[in-house]
């Protein structure tokens, strides 16, 4: 129903802070966008951009087409789930959805049948009557979600919507949104910076740091390819073992001197890097053409249940690596790492990536 | 015996036992004969027009006082919110006259709307208004309650200033978002939020009014014109000393005595269980 463009948004605030240096993002209409990024990022000033909570001290914001730069939140049309939900706690559950549609001067019966029916999708129907004082964290979330739902708006924005629920709720919470997102077709915009939340709820995703955007793209993309160090350490859980190069006649060789055993590209790059589950380990000492061998010690060892971390020293930095179902290796073995050349990511001297 | 009950005793309820004996005895103005009444003084007092005269014009007093200076803080407050520079300094000034004494405050009124030297009433009377209250008991009643309202000002401009910052930003956002304008959002969710402050307001407000501006009420109009501005607080002292009818005067202050428990009560009843929001 609409689409959401920003052009080089920044934000300065009065004290010569900026928060957000320049940002332009392309949102199509019925998607579901995720700004993901650590604190500080920028990520909810630029959410309260396009809410109209904060002035845009530069670049534009345009919701379908129309630049909104000038119009204030209550005429935006846009909703917005809150990390705290911002329940109304004077007034019960009903009330808290009925008051957007009020405001609009929508008919009284028209409001009744349209919170009843959001509350019944939400199951929220046995709670209209309460305050949101007597409601769970889970209860609150879903009449925060119901009050952004039942007026229909252009855009849905949600500035960490689940941070406050425990991890199982959250996780429940997590598929449901994205499922009624897609039901209702709303274009929109999320703020998190759990990492997980974003890469299974966005269409596109965005990571922030430090007011800048490091990469758009969807998040599968954005997981086999980052556009940089910062993207490779922030996405993926365990986060991308990444290695130091050095220059040396024959070629870059890792920082202790460890040879890397094939042609690197032909950029120049400073770091490698490769992700925990593109590697393996094995206790053998054949030679292995076309991979990344480190001989490592095993630190420690991590079973999840149907996987196992190993936390490994090799070639002078910790390495995480991720072996399925249980682990035999135990702290203190030598073994080696091994990671095939094509699973290999470069960067270069700005921590740019390079093929 | 712990020193505060004595203390207690001593200045608290010997003298409220006094006042209690004092209102069922009549006495002639030299103190030559007294006669125990029982509860004459009580029938005679409630009986007499002027009585009732005074409570009608307290209950004005009070409920005026009280909602001007509610109305005025809240008002200031809301503005003091508001304000993006010099935030600190504009509170700074705002408390100030709470530190004024009444009687002062009473003058500081009296001199600015005197109609012979007040140059505040000299605008009014060029504006074209006939300002008199000394001789116009609705004028006098109109300064008496500036005056009051005035000094309490501050006090709920400070609790509302409390009150309104305790009002979280992100739900005046969420109904911002709403689609709730300014005004609306004030009445919808900002007011509703404050009902525990507002509330606690009243009840102090009611009782300064009631019972605190003896020395207003004696700077600003003697009670005057006529019997116009003469509270219950004002009228106690009015019988008992300056008419040295003291059998009247300590019936009215048991009166007044009683007033004040029932006020403490509904304060502690309700005021003490504060609606709690979250």
């Amino acid at each position: 129903m609409a689409t959401v463009d920003l052009k080089e948004v920044k934000k300065v605030y009065p004290s010569g802070v900026e928060a957000v240096k320049g940002v332009s993002i392309a949102i199509p209409d019925k998607e579901l966008c995720v700004l993901v990024g650590p604190s500080g990022c920028g990520k909810s000033t630029l959410l309260r951009m396009i809410a109209g909570l904060e002035t845009i001290s530069a670049g534009t914001v345009a919701i379908d087409g129309k630049v909104v730069n000038a119009i204030g939140p209550t005429e935006r049309d846009i909703a917005m789930v809150f990390q705290n939900y911002a329940l109304y706690p004077h007034m019960k559950v009903y009330d808290n959805m009925a008051y957007g549609l009020r405001n609009r001067g929508t008919p009284k019966d028209e409001i009744d049948s349209r919170v009843r029916s959001t509350a019944k999708v939400l199951e929220l129907s046995a709670l209209l009557d309460r305050r949101p004082r007597e409601l769970s964290g889970g209860q609150r979330q879903r009449v925060a979600m119901g009050r952004a739902i039942v007026r229909n708006p252009k855009v849905f924005l949600f500035d960490e919507p689940l941070s406050n629920l425990d991890a199982k709720l959250r996780g429940q919470m997590r598929v449901e949104i994205k499922n009624l997102q897609r039901a209702l077709g709303v274009t929109s915009v999320y703020v998190t910076h759990d990492q997980l939340e974003a890469m299974t709820l966005a269409d596109i995703l965005v990571v922030m740091n430090a007011g800048l955007v490091e990469q758009t793209g969807a998040p599968l993309d954005i997981y086999e390819k980052p556009a940089s160090i910062f993207v490779a350490s922030f996405i993926g859980a365990p986060p991308m073992n990444l290695l130091a190069l050095t220059g040396s006649s024959s070629g870059p060789i890792l920082a202790d001197g460890t040879a890397i055993g094939f042609a690197p590209p032909e950029t120049p790059a400073v770091t490698l890097g490769f992700r925990p589950e593109d590697a393996d380990v094995t206790f053998n000492a054949e030679a292995l053409p076309g991979a990344l061998v480190l001989p490592a010690t095993v630190e420690a060892v991590e079973p999840v249940g149907a996987e196992s971390f190993l936390h490994c020293a090799a070639a002078g930095s910790r390495i995480i690596v991720r072996v399925s179902g249980r682990a035999t290796a135990k702290p203190g073995d030598q073994l080696r790492v091994v990671a095939k050349a094509e699973k290999l990511h470069w960067f270069d001297q700005a921590g740019k990536r390079v093929d | 015996m712990a020193p505060q009950l004595a203390i207690t005793l001593v200045f608290f309820y010997w003298p409220a036992g006094q006042a209690l004996y004092q209102s069922m005895l009549r006495q002639d103005p030299f103190g030559l004969r007294t006669k125990f009444v029982w509860f004459a003084n009580f029938r005679k007092v409630l009986a007499d027009p002027a009585y009732l005269n005074s409570i009608q014009v307290t209950v004005v007093f009070s409920l005026a006082t009280a909602i001007v200076a509610m109305g005025v803080a809240l008002l200031l407050a809301v503005m003091a919110e508001k304000a993006v520079r010099g935030k600190g300094l504009y509170r700074t000034l705002l408390i100030w006259p709470y530190a004024v004494a009444p009687a002062i405050a009473g003058m500081l009124w009296l001199f600015l709307f005197n109609p012979s030297i007040g140059s505040l009433a000299y605008l009014l009377r060029s504006l074209g208004i006939a300002w008199d209250p000394l001789l116009n008991g609705t004028h006098a009643m109109i300064l008496l309650v500036s005056a009051a309202a005035w000094k309490q000002i501050s006090y709920n401009f400070l609790f509302f200033v409390a009150g309104l910052q305790a009002v979280p930003k992100t739900l005046i956002e969420a109904a911002a978002m709403d689609g709730a304008g300014e005004t609306k959002r004030f009445w919808t969710i900002v007011f509703p939020l404050l009902a525990p402050t507002t509330f606690f307001l009243l009840v102090v407000n009611t009782v300064y009014a009631l019972f605190d501006t003896f020395g207003i009420v004696h700077a600003v109009t003697g009670g005057g014109p006529g019997k116009a501005t003469e509270t219950l607080v004002y009228k106690v002292y009015n019988d008992g000393f300056v008419n040295l009818i003291l059998g009247d005067s300590a019936a009215q202050s048991v009166i007044l005595m009683a007033i004040v428990i029932a006020l403490t009560a509904i304060q502690f009843r309700y005021v003490e269980r504060k609606v709690h929001y979250g």
